[in-house]
């Protein structure tokens, strides 16, 4: 198991190096000059001329590669011009915001998709499962952006019920102490009851966006996965041998089925990542995807790529970690050809 | 069957193939005739007709401009469906080719190739997306480029699996036996066998696309104001949801949830009729 | 009549059919079998014959779309066929235990087979057993034992990708009678394997069947091998049992002629491929509303009028019977 473990490890990386080589290019090799690019707008020949001796744009492309990941090897990502603080700092600040929502949003989805997929499996062609694929299906197709917006609506301004859309927490409160950097996390260690329904309370309306859109894939893949299990041979065998539909159904359909289901996983990451982008937008948070918002808008470039960088790297280890997560429990992956 | 016997019986035995295939033919036909058939100009400002709710005059209601809703949401067909066409379109004509030689020639073809497959697909696509817009400049044409590029990996694998699968088959032996040069081989007769699911793949890519474009320009990339797109309407209504101007964005964003339905509705239909073993 | 006691299956009139898509398929048409405890019975027929589908139907596993249309299946004073799911679900596994055919894929891949059998050992609870007081470990251990599996305490570990198409079959023959049924049913279990581990495999079976006076329905396409292991052989066709017989007077004097065809297209030691006669046509189409009362009527060299509009029925009370009205070899009439 371990030696297969090895592979997928040294199968990532080149995909590391692939993202590095590609924000390289997309920093270095674009139109115009990459000088005043970085400089900004606003900048003098001079401060252009010197910001090109700083980042070595002078040199040949081979020799600015190596500098490039010299510089990433020590956290340097570059320099906001917006705010003068140095990139990776700024991104290692916001990035618990946006994780936050992620992982919140990939356990609600799960806990829904789950559990739909399978009844739509074991009832296949009942209004169950057409519901579950017209939710599915609009789930696909609905613009995170519209979504998030239509909830607002409703349940801000129409109902009440959530909290005015306007970031991590309402300004009355000031956060809690750093542990996590997660507020849910962080509040509860605090002991703060209202804050920590606060903070749970400003979540609601971008967790919910982002879970529906995440539902469809999960869903899907369950349904398909247990359908393709459930008449599978040993799930007869197991029908055979008396055991209970609970126990059949679960520890024999459900656990095989679920291992296409992990390995789609990998796919939503990155699909959330994406939407975490527009989430952050629609609704104020303090993420790293609205940091490279602003600076987009700014014509401050230096932030948005270290923002595709960073989300690229976090992304092919996140693959990995499923790859491995997966070789832990498949016993039959250890006889790989 | 007949493929055209085949064809009606999947548009007639599912009620819903035919309700999107009649969509798609709308929305075409809004794309191609939207600036004529509209009642008013989409970029005509009027400040006293400024945030009307739906009403007889403005079906849609007017935005923080006075302009008519109704009219941008129609005329905006034009710009995504035709951004989402030249990006996929962009895809399949360049994945293709590279996905056919990497199935069919092996070796080093089939290194390189999914190596970038494999190397664009390692990043969230849609900030790729953002980067490449980021980097090459804020245009429409750059928009087009960076959709083309992170829907490149899927035409290289769908054309790659066809041909992987096919090119130890006999028939194909039989073709080089007979004479015929590797790269005919590919154009005459891989190429058309990987099409329908190629098809599957470009109707679901539309979709896709279409969603993308718009998030992109919801950011603020790519299409500017005035433009009528979508993605920008919705983004102009955002700031007014909070104050209960619900139309401003509700129509685009249902507009642009429509136009994806359909093609993914679509896409599942042709999947129907190119491989009933599919078929639930 | 095959012994005094009565049957521990007693099937009567059993018809079942599928609903599907492109119309109903007749699948089973009033069958009449029965075992007795300790008989090894084989039920022989081409595929698509209804053999498989007839034990499905035994123990409540059909597909969703089978549906009982009439007969009864009297199993310990217990007609299967109208018991309700969770009477059935106590029964499987505990009284009748079914083995199938590509044991490789008919056991959890991702479960330690040991805790396979444990599952039905739990489930099970009150099941007999000789040690109630050992852990299930300890009785898992002990049916890989009997199954002549070595070095049982290791293997019980094993996953089933780790073992050979044989030991999946002993594997599954463990789970199968771990709780000492009365009935096995086997449903093609030596399909796939190869002729040395065939043998192994029901020189197993029979002889567990034997000692522990376990009635066994064995079920195959190859009548040869029913030949070499069972007592009585009945022979299908077409959702028919067609003829019943203890194996030595089946295989001296065939009566069905679908039974002689099947025994004359058997490769033996001594055939050639020229003696090998294939039975003519093939098996008539299930879903046709048209089907003659004999289904092997329009494949049979003897069939007249009669054969197609009334069907001939198997002698329940006779110990050599077939359904046909111009049986072959039939011993001269008394009056004649």
């Amino acid at each position: 198991m371990w030696s297969v473990a090895f592979r997928r490890l040294l199968a990532a990386l080149p995909n590391l190096l692939g993202v590095v080589v590609i924000t390289f290019l997309l920093t270095r090799a674009i139109p115009g000059d990459p000088a005043a690019y970085f400089a900004g707008g606003a900048a003098t020949q001079e401060a252009v001329e010197q910001v090109r001796r700083a980042l070595g744009l002078d040199k040949p492309m081979l020799q600015q590669f190596f500098i490039y990941v010299g510089n990433l090897a020590q956290g340097d990502l570059g320099q906001s011009l917006t705010t003068g603080q140095p990139v990776l700092k700024e991104l290692l600040l916001r990035l618990p915001a946006s994780l936050e929502v992620v992982l919140l949003s990939l356990l609600l989805a799960c806990a829904i998709a789950l559990p739909m997929g399978v009844m739509a499996a074991t009832r296949p062609g009942s209004w169950m499962d057409q519901l579950s694929r017209l939710i599915t299906t609009a789930g696909v197709s609905l613009p995170t952006f519209f979504t998030g917006l239509l909830l607002a609506y409703v349940f801000y301004f129409l109902l009440g019920w959530a909290p005015s859309p306007l970031g991590r927490l309402d300004p009355v409160y000031s956060p809690p102490a750093t542990i996590t950097g997660l507020y849910l996390i962080d509040a509860a260690l605090a002991g703060d009851l209202a804050l920590w329904r606060a903070c749970a309370g400003q979540l609601v309306l971008p967790v919910v966006t982002m879970t529906l859109f995440v539902l469809a894939p999960i869903a899907r893949m369950t349904r398909a996965s247990m359908i393709a299990v459930l008449s599978a041979d040993f799930v007869r065998t197991a029908r055979a041998s008396g055991l209970s539909q609970t126990t059949v159904l679960v520890r024999y359909a459900l656990r095989n089925a679920l291992l296409p289901v992990v390995t789609t996983l990998g796919m939503v990451f990155g699909f959330m990542i994406g939407s975490s982008v527009i989430i952050e937008k629609v609704f104020g948070w303090p993420g790293v995807g609205s940091y490279a918002i602003d600076a987009l808008t700014a014509s401050d470039y230096a932030p948005v790529q270290g923002f595709v960088l960073t989300m690229g790297i976090l992304f092919v280890l996140l693959n990995l970690m499923i790859d491995l997560l997966y070789v832990l429990i498949d016993p039959r992956v250890t006889i790989e050809s | 069957m007949t493929t055209g016997g085949h064809l009606r019986h999947v548009l007639t035995e599912n009620p819903v193939t035919l309700l999107a295939t009649g969509m798609f033919v709308v929305l075409v036909l809004m794309a191609l005739f939207g600036p004529w058939l509209v009642p008013f100009d989409p970029l005509a400002s009027k400040a006293s007709a400024a945030l009307q709710a739906p009403n007889g005059t403005h079906w849609f209601g007017t935005d923080a401009l006075g302009r008519d809703i109704f009219s941008r949401v129609v005329v905006a067909t034009r710009l995504d469906l035709g951004i989402a066409f030249s990006a996929v379109f962009m895809s399949f004509v360049i994945g293709m080719p590279l996905g056919l030689a990497a199935g069919f020639f092996g070796g080093w073809w089939d290194r390189i190739v999914s190596r970038l497959a494999d190397t664009i697909m390692a990043f969230p696509l849609f900030v790729l997306a953002m980067g490449i817009v980021a980097a090459l400049g804020n245009t429409v044409g750059n928009i087009i480029l960076a959709t083309a590029v992170i829907n490149l990996p899927f035409y290289i694998r769908v054309a790659r699996a066809e041909a992987n699968v096919r090119r130890s088959a006999g028939w194909v032996e039989a073709a080089r036996l007979s004479g015929n040069s590797d790269w005919r081989i590919l154009a005459m007769h891989l190429f058309p066998n990987a099409l329908p699911p190629a098809m599957v793949q470009v109707s679901l890519n539309m979709g896709w696309a279409i969603l993308n474009a718009a998030g992109l320009s919801f950011i603020g990339l790519g299409v500017r104001a005035p433009a009528p797109e979508w993605g920008i309407l919705v983004a102009e209504g955002a700031a007014f949801i909070v104050s209960g101007e619900w139309w401003v964005s509700f129509f685009p964003g249902a507009m642009l949830m429509l136009a994806v339905f359909t093609f993914n509705l679509l896409g599942d239909a042709l999947r129907d009729i190119f491989d009933p073993r599919r078929r639930t | 009549m095959t012994g005094v006691q009565p049957p521990l299956l007693d099937v009567r009139d059993f018809s079942l059919e599928f609903r599907t898509r492109s119309g109903t398929v007749q699948a089973l048409q009033g069958v009449n079998l029965s075992l007795h405890k300790g008989e090894i019975v084989g039920l022989v027929g081409e595929s698509g014959s209804g053999k498989s589908v007839l034990s499905y139907a035994l123990l409540g596993i059909s597909d969703r779309a089978a549906k009982v249309t009439g007969g009864s299946a009297v199993f310990g004073g217990l007609d299967l066929l109208t018991a309700g799911e969770r009477t059935l679900a106590d029964l499987r596994g505990r009284e009748i235990s079914m083995i199938f055919q590509s044991p490789r894929t008919a056991l959890n891949p991702i479960r330690p087979i040991g805790q396979q059998i444990e599952d039905v050992l739990r489930r099970h609870a009150a099941a007999r057993g000789p040690d109630l007081g050992t852990s299930l470990k300890q009785r898992a251990v002990q049916a890989l034992r009997e199954v002549a599996i070595a070095d049982p305490e290791r293997r019980v570990h094993a996953y089933p990708f780790e073992l050979s198409g044989g030991m999946c079959q002993r594997v599954m023959i463990a789970l199968a009678l771990a709780c000492r049924p009365g009935l096995l049913i086997a449903d093609e279990p030596t399909t796939g394997l190869d002729v040395t581990t065939q043998a192994a495999v029901m020189d197993l079976i029979t002889g567990l069947a034997r000692e522990r006076q376990m009635a066994t329905l064995f079920i195959t396409h190859d009548l040869a091998l029913a030949a070499d292991y069972c007592d009585r052989i009945v022979v299908m066709h077409a959702g028919h049992a067609v003829e019943s017989a203890p194996t030595r007077a089946l295989f001296g004097s065939a009566r069905h002629p679908y039974t002689a065809r099947l025994m004359s297209s058997t490769p033996g030691a001594s055939s050639t491929l020229a003696s090998l006669l294939p039975v003519p046509g093939s098996l008539p189409d299930l879903k046709r509303n048209d089907l003659p009362a004999c289904r092997f009527a329009e494949r049979c060299e003897r069939a007249d009028a009669r054969c197609r509009t009334e069907r001939p029925l198997l002698d329940a009370a006779a110990e050599h019977s077939a359904a046909c009205w111009h049986p072959m070899h039939l011993p001269a009439p008394a009056h004649v």
